[in-house]
């Protein structure tokens, strides 16, 4: 069975949010849309949005790591939020393991919502339906789009490529092969939610100068005028 | 819902698919835009775009929301007679009306004293245009946004390499092994710079980020070096010391393609201390470093003319010439000048630990020296040597406005240069890469006018409004040796203020200093916000009168696109369309989108037709050249020569028959020519073709070691890029800067500095760099004030422009202090406080968030996040006037008076660059009593007529239309 | 979570018509054992099943504040085979009907016994919906409590003791307000529903107060640490990408300070099982058909802020992905 999902490289990722508006905009016009601004220009102004990225930071100065962390639904194996819809709105698509929510079906009730342990879902405020990361179906599923662009919105736009998009059942996919090499990971595995989405974490690289290395027989110091020779007497002249 | 497999897009209505270039920033990223039945549905990257290659960012993807912004200006405004300056209170008027007021004003003007016209323009891409205008106007006062932005960067590594970071080049992080970036947060190279930065990371490249802050580039850093603000030049200067007593740097670099081995006149007591010595010898005419100095040869050790075959000269030591003159390699005087900067004494400015400045030394010298690239690409050189190779030394470096944006950042900057050219990296693979049309000679050729004679009514300037003095006799000052110009560029105050100072132009111009204006026309530019240092202050400026109640700047035209704060200090008001309305040019005259392999520039086609009565400013500028009748936009008789834009970019040149006009590509009748050739009537049309690109790839040969090589010199004079073809010898050594210190010393003849400027030239025009503290820091208690405060662009806005955003003011809605928690602790106050920052000109009240990712000794908070109340289309209690705040009201654009005078702009002493990141502040917590708003407020602005009515409390976007419904249904 | 009043209610009052059908079917059972005088069918059972609907149609009508798009809340039926919530919706009418079914049975005086089991019990129309009626109050209760109690993250609620409180809650509730009902009509049941009434008040704050317990000693399984996936001691949120709220900040977090939340908790101590029982202690003395009632609204009011302050201490993982911002 194929199970699309996304895989977010936290070794490169900047926090742009490009992947946040790009999201925004592929499906505020698209199969999920419109995505409702509340106050959009006064105080406090908010919306729905399917994607969103987060800022941590981790250790102390001047050990401190900052963390951006992009976050959208997981498209869990074991989705707690799909058995829980007294609808059948939310559904985990059997044909590539996309979880959705039929927005003619939802009832806005939002227990959907408490299902899942992640905070991935939004309620439209506005329209009172429940909404979520789609994996961008519209786009990943439409045949009428060149195969390349057959991808996420926050895929094609994330500049660092820290999203990488496919099957993670197929073990030669890309996203299979990122995880197994980069130590990919799950957000909250003790809720045995098997997320689909993974994350690769920070990985650093070092450089390692022995002392020796900064000698060498090569050095251009070398090459300059020689220490004058002293002046006067030397020892030649006086010892034997 | 349609099952999404059955839901096609395509199906809502008429697909149609644009391409033009993104201007949500000065990336110029390409872009694909789709339309549903003629409204916006989607802005991605197009992945056949050389800059971008199909990326996007988060502003470029909120570009809709920019078109559908309230905030829009849709009518030509005329302040209404009986609302004061500042009231924000207009009548609509026609075109006809605004252009008649401005040919009226401006015709006057230019008959009476072109200099009483000012045009300064922001972070705009047209100053090919702009400056165009003001030259053939006759007016001095033209800059664009360079001044206050990073012209220490352009003026420190462009008369050190003849190339720059900024617009002008960047790293190779497709070779480069080590990456160090020094003081940048975004910078123009938005998307590329992430893309390279990613592929770097993931090829096994280690970077290290030296900045005061860790967030966006610097949280991916391998290692972060945190540094006090305005310290950096201690720590290059520092690991220039290491690499040279380790012997840690490229020899053969520094002698063929650097002043290093010349041989520098050393006699304090002559007119010529400090100048190369020169001998006879054939110079092309006007070059300004022509290759007629001398080398010590090591073998028959004497003076031998440079780059003589065979000539292996030394670096260190001093010699006698045979005329006596005692002469020292201009590499000894380097190592003269940091033997005292040992990473012991760097360790008590920087912050840096001595141990981490001598490893990062011998990283970047090992690195550099072990890991060799050379790529199989045969070049010759200027002197006629063929190379079978190119070789490259992989560290490479970027740095932005963290070095730049401080008054000692000329020095560091020069510094920084100067260590790439010990490593080997300037051109070369892996290293530092040029874009076209850099290099250029050292310095470029355009010059300033020199004197009050270059100005004359009804004349265009003698001279361009902007460039690059070469010695003190290039400079822009009277008899007395004091400024022409309003922003006082090219004076003796700010040298090598290559672009010019626009942020005292106001000040300058409301007290009359040098003297009054007239007119001031702002494009593109929130000048009464957040381009203005001493905000509060500015804006009484705007609106202050004389004795006779007149305004002291008696008019002042704003064109602009959206109702930003500088909107409501307009008398006049021009409309401008919006990047997906107009025709632009990204022109190779101004600052191209060139990459390293070549020339590049590029075009905006509209894709929607403009809203209400906006017009292109371009077109508003080519109306008034038609109007007054400047010599390039009329015909013998007087009569219009351009319909338009589109038409003025076809078919301009430079001079008649010059064959360089705005866009490169397609040239020549049928199109068939580059970068000069007659105009092309279809050159529209095939850059439409062409994803809005030219994009001329050099030959592999033509494509590295630039400065020295011979057929890329070549060809590019032979395509009008540069005057000449000779090498373009890194400038270790400094000779021009001395020239102006020889001036300051008396020992020049020619034009002389005023006396209370003449130490102030001898201390700064240093030919080495030098560190010193920031002028603020010398000047104020910094015992007081014992913090920097610093601003940081946030990725996803961009300056003032996007809190009219309805997505993007969602992300950044208000703006926090960052600081330290150990500070919070030792000032008595928690997360979330409200707290005072205060500077000795100002404070402003804010919010503060501890954060670990901040040096102790530094605050910091995004960059104009806060807004004025009632601005951008924003209802006067939104979050960015009550709780976001703007640093600049705490930044002076003055410096407090000192032995050079009273009213010295707060700028570096060479280049006039704002020094935004020197101001000192304390923090405090604010009282119990104290409202939880941000300080200052301002009587909120109102929405201007043509403005759209806000869209209410909910708005659902859906392609252009507004809909209520969710979801796609059967 | 942040609790909602639609939810507040629905849950209260539907506990309430269930305890009190409860209660009146007890009470039948009682006299048919011949453990409690018979009393009048129309006038007490057709009456007490009257009220008892009107809770639970009450319940029913604040749930529907709930929905987004309560004009399609006959959608929620579908899934009962997974979720709790659809159960819960198709158990509701279910019970509803019986208990309407029960109100008239009574109302049209159908009690002719149809059988008689072991010569003992004889069986009517009325015991047989009063015993499925009971049953499907009893499943009500499951149901209802199992929303809450099969999110297994929601640590807070995912006990057997949410369904033991909930179950008790309403016992507790429908008795006094069955108590308080035959206070008001006059019928001399006060005693023996006010007994059970307390005896339920008891129970329910003994395992309330285990599941408090249990709550301050939890050891969330989630922490920043899971959530992000990075091993740190130190870890803080700087951004949680937007600055306006969003959903996941108005849904989960009930953003009352600390001081609110101890007085609410106090209150509904006092409300829930302390006024009540003295009010109803004093009812024995005194006799007035007041104080059953005034016992039954003080313990409602009570049950509201128990129910606020269940949804409050309730703290979904979700929060820690919304810390802070910036
Ligand atoms: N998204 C976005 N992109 C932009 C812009 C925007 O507004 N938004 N603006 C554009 C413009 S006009 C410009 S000029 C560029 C500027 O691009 P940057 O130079 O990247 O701009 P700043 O945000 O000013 O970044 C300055 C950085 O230097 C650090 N810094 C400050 N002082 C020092 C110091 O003394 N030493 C060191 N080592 N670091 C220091 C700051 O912490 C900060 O990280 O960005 C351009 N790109
Ligand atoms: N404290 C502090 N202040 C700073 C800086 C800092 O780092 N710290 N950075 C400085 C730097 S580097 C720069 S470059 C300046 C930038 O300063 P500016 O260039 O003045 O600022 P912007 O906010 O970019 O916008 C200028 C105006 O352009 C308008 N505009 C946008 N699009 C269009 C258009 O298509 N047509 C027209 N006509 N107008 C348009 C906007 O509405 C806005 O009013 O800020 C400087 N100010
Ligand atoms: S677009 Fe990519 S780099 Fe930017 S925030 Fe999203 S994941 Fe990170
Ligand atoms: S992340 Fe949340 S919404 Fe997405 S599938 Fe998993 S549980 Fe459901
Ligand atoms: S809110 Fe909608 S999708 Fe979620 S559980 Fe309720 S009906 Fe299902
Ligand atoms: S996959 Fe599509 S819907 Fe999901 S976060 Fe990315 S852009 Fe948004
Ligand atoms: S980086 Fe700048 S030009 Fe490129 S997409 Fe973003 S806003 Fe547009
Ligand atoms: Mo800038």
């Amino acid at each position: 069975m194929t199970q699309l999902a996304l895989v977010i490289d936290l070794n490169v990722c900047v926090g742009c949010h490009a992947c946040v508006t790009s999201c925004k905009e592929w499906n505020t016009s698209g199969w999920a849309g419109p995505l409702t601004d509340h106050r959009p220009y006064d105080k406090d102004p908010t919306g729905t949005f399917f994607n969103r990225v987060q800022t941590f930071e981790v250790g102390e100065f001047p050990r401190t790591e900052t963390v951006h962390f992009p976050k959208s639904c997981l498209h869990c194996e074991e989705p707690p939020c799909v058995p829980v819809c007294p609808t059948g709105a939310s559904y985990k698509r059997e044909d590539n393991g996309v979880v959705l929510v039929d927005y003619d079906k939802c009832i806005g009730c939002k227990y959907c919502s408490w299902a899942c342990p992640y905070g991935m879902r939004e309620l439209d405020e506005h329209q009172k339906v429940m909404k979520k990361c789609t994996l961008c179906i519209d786009r990943i599923a439409n045949d009428a789009l060149p195969e390349a662009e057959r991808k996420p919105a926050c895929v094609l736009a994330c500049p660092t490529s820290a999203r990488l998009f496919g099957d993670v059942h197929d073990p030669d996919s890309e996203v299979s092969l990122a995880i197994r090499e980069n130590g990919g990971y799950q957000l909250m595995p003790e809720w045995g939610t098997k997320p689909a989405n993974h994350y690769l974490p920070r990985r650093k690289t070092r450089i390692q100068i022995f002392e020796d290395e900064l000698e060498r027989a090569d050095n251009p110091l070398k090459k300059e005028a020689p220490l004058p020779a002293a002046e006067g007497e030397t020892l030649d002249d006086v010892s034997f | 819902m349609l099952d999404p497999l059955e839901y096609n897009d395509q199906d809502l209505g008429g697909v149609e698919v644009k391409n033009t270039t993104c201007y949500m920033c000065a990336c110029r990223c390409g872009i694909r835009v789709t339309l549903r039945d003629g409204e916006v549905r989607h802005i991605e990257g197009n992945p056949e775009h050389p800059l971008n290659k199909g990326v996007i960012c988060a502003k470029g993807a909120s570009g809709i929301m920019k078109q559908y912004s309230p905030a829009r200006l849709t009518k030509p405004l005329l302040r209404r007679a009986d609302a004061e300056r500042g009231e924000s209170k207009f009548e609509e008027i026609s075109w006809e009306k605004a252009f008649d007021i401005m040919e009226e004003r401006l015709g006057r003007i230019r008959k009476e004293d072109p200099r009483k016209f000012a045009l300064f323009t922001g972070r705009d891409q047209m100053q090919a245009l702009t400056g165009m205008f003001a030259k053939q106007f006759g007016t001095p006062n033209y800059a664009a946004h360079g001044g206050f932005c990073s012209v220490n960067m352009a003026a420190g590594l462009i008369y050190t390499i003849g190339g720059s970071f900024w617009e002008f080049g960047g790293p190779d992080l497709e070779r480069a092994k080590l990456f160090v970036m020094i003081g940048t947060a975004e910078d123009h190279h938005s998307n590329p710079m992430k893309v390279e930065l990613s592929r770097f990371k993931r090829r096994g490249g280690r970077f290290i980020s030296i900045n005061p802050v860790r967030t966006g580039y610097s949280a991916i850093a391998d290692e972060w070096v945190p540094i006090k603000p305005g310290t950096d030049g201690a720590l290059l200067l520092a690991i220039i010391r290491e690499l040279i007593q380790q012997g840690l740097y490229d020899r053969d670099f520094l002698v063929q393609y650097s002043n290093a081995a010349e041989l520098v006149i050393d006699d304090p007591s002559r007119e010529d201390h400090g100048l190369f010595k020169r001998v006879e010898m054939h110079i092309e005419e006007g070059c300004f470093d022509p290759e007629n100095k001398l080398w010590w040869d090591r073998d028959l050790d004497v003076a031998m003319g440079t780059h003589t075959p065979g000539c292996d000269p030394y670096l260190l030591g001093e010699f006698e010439l045979e005329d006596g003159t005692p002469v020292k390699p201009a590499f000894q005087l380097l190592k003269d000048r940091v033997e005292d900067y040992t990473p012991e004494w760097a360790e008590g400015i920087t912050g840096i630990p001595a141990d981490t400045i001598r490893r990062l030394a011998h990283e970047m010298g090992v690195t550099a020296r072990d890991q060799k690239i050379e790529l199989p690409i045969q070049w010759t050189d200027c002197w006629g040597n063929d190379h079978d190779t190119v070789k490259g030394n992989p560290v490479a470096f970027h740095a932005m406005r963290g070095l730049a944006a401080h008054s000692n950042g000329f020095h560091s900057i020069r510094a920084l240069g100067i260590l790439m050219t010990l490593l080997g990296t300037i051109d070369r693979p892996g290293g530092f890469r040029h874009k076209a049309p850099f290099p250029r000679p050292i310095p470029p050729c355009p010059k300033p006018p020199k004197g009050p004679e270059d100005v004359q009514p009804e004349t265009p300037l003698n001279g361009m409004p902007l460039g690059w003095p070469a010695d003190p006799n290039d400079l822009f000052v009277d008899e007395d040796g004091e400024a022409v110009r309003i922003d006082k560029a090219f004076s003796w105050e700010y040298p090598l203020s290559v672009h010019g100072l626009m942020h005292n132009a106001i000040t300058n111009a409301w007290r009359g200093d040098p003297y009054k204006i007239d007119t001031l026309l702002l494009f593109m530019a929130n000048m009464a916000w957040n381009s203005s240092m001493n905000t509060s202050r500015v804006r009484e400026m705007l609106v202050d009168k004389d004795e006779n109640g007149d305004y002291k700047i008696p008019f002042i035209i704003v064109a602009d696109a959206f109702q930003s704060e500088t909107v409501a200090f307009a008398d006049l008001v021009l409309p401008d369309t919006t990047y997906l309305e107009r025709h632009d040019a990204m022109s190779m005259l101004d600052r191209p989108i060139s990459e390293y392999d070549g020339p590049v520039d590029s075009v905006r086609i509209p894709v929607v037709p403009p809203r209400g009565e906006c017009k292109p400013f371009q077109d508003v500028l080519i109306e008034m050249g038609s109007r007054l009748k400047l010599p390039a936009f009329v015909d013998e008789e007087g009569r219009r020569k351009f319909r338009d834009y589109p038409d003025f970019v076809v078919n301009f040149e430079t001079s008649p028959g010059s064959g360089i006009g705005f866009l490169a590509g397609w040239r020549g009748k049928g199109g068939e020519k580059f970068l000069k050739g007659e105009p092309n009537p279809r050159q529209w049309e095939m850059y439409a073709k062409n994803n809005c690109v030219f994009h001329y790839k050099l030959p592999r040969s033509y494509q590295y070691m630039r400065n020295w090589n011979k057929g890329y010199l070549e060809w590019a004079r032979a395509h009008a890029m540069t005057r000449y073809a000779e090498p373009i010898t890194v400038h270790l050594y400094s000779e021009v800067l001395q020239k102006f210190r020889l001036a300051a010393q008396g020992k020049r003849p020619g034009k002389q500095p005023p006396e209370r400027l003449r130490k102030r030239i001898e201390t700064y025009f240093d030919p080495l760099p030098f560190y010193h503290e920031t002028l603020e820091s010398k000047l104020v208690d910094t015992q007081t004030y014992s913090l920097n405060a610093l601003t940081q662009r946030p990725m996803a806005m961009y300056h003032s422009w996007d809190s009219q955003n309805a997505w993007l003011r969602q992300i950044h809605t208000h703006n926090y202090l960052f600081v330290n928690p150990h500070l919070g602790k030792v000032n008595g106050f928690h997360d979330g406080d409200w707290v005072w920052v205060e500077s000795p000109h100002g404070k402003v009240r804010c919010m503060a968030r501890f954060s670990n990712a901040v040096e102790p000794g530094t605050v910091w908070t995004w960059n104009a996040i806060g807004k004025a109340a009632g601005a951008w289309g924003l209802t006067p209690r939104a979050n960015e006037s009550q709780k976001g705040f703007l640093l600049n009201h705490v930044i002076s654009e003055e410096l407090p008076a000192c032995e050079a005078g009273e009213h010295m702009s707060n700028s570096d002493p060479v280049t006039g660059q704002a020094a935004w990141f020197d101001v000192r502040v304390r923090v405090y917590k604010a009282g119990p009593e104290e409202p939880e708003i941000s300080s200052p407020q301002f009587v909120p602005q109102k929405p201007v007529p043509g403005q759209q009515v806000r869209r209410g409390r909910w708005q659902a976007y859906f392609a252009g239309v507004f809909r209520k419904k969710a979801g796609i249904s059967k | 979570m942040h609790p909602a009043f639609s939810v507040i209610f629905l849950t209260t009052l539907i506990g309430v018509g269930q305890g009190l059908f409860l209660a009146l079917v007890t009470g039948q059972v009682y006299s048919l054992a011949n453990l409690l005088q018979p009393q009048d069918s129309v006038s007490f059972y057709a009456m007490g099943s009257a009220l008892s609907l009107a809770f639970l149609a009450a319940g029913l009508f604040a749930s529907f504040f709930h929905l987004g798009h309560p004009e399609r809340a006959w959608r929620s039926a579908a899934k009962w085979r997974t979720s709790w919530l659809s159960r819960e919706v198709i158990v509701l009418p279910v019970l509803m009907l019986f208990i309407a079914l029960y109100g008239v049975v009574h109302y049209f005086g159908l009690t002719r016994p149809l059988f008689v089991i072991r010569g003992v019990i004889s069986v009517d129309a009325s015991l047989i919906l009063g015993v499925l009626g009971a049953i499907a109050a009893f499943a009500l209760y499951f149901c209802t409590a199992m929303i809450y109690a099969s999110i297994k993250f929601i640590e807070e609620w995912h006990s057997p003791l949410t369904l033991i409180n909930f179950t008790l809650f309403g016992l507790a509730s429908g008795f006094m307000l069955a108590a308080a009902f035959s206070a008001w009509s006059g019928v001399d049941l006060v005693g023996f529903f006010g007994t059970w009434a307390v005896i339920f008040t008891f129970a329910a704050g003994i395992s309330r107060w285990l599941s408090l317990r249990r709550n301050r000693h939890l050891v969330h399984k989630s922490s920043l640490q899971t959530a992000i996936g990075i091993r740190h001691n130190h870890i803080e949120q700087k951004s949680q990408g937007f600055m306006g709220g969003s959903f996941n900040t108005r849904e989960f977090f009930h953003g009352a300070s600390e001081g609110t939340m101890r007085l609410v908790y106090l209150f509904f101590l006092l409300a829930v099982f302390i006024l009540p029982v003295l009010l109803l202690g004093a009812s024995y003395w005194m006799a007035s058909p007041y104080l059953p009632v005034a016992a039954f609204l003080m313990q409602y009011l009570g049950l509201m802020a128990e129910r606020w302050y269940f949804f409050a201490e309730a703290k979904h993982p979700q929060n820690l992905y919304y810390q802070s911002m910036a």
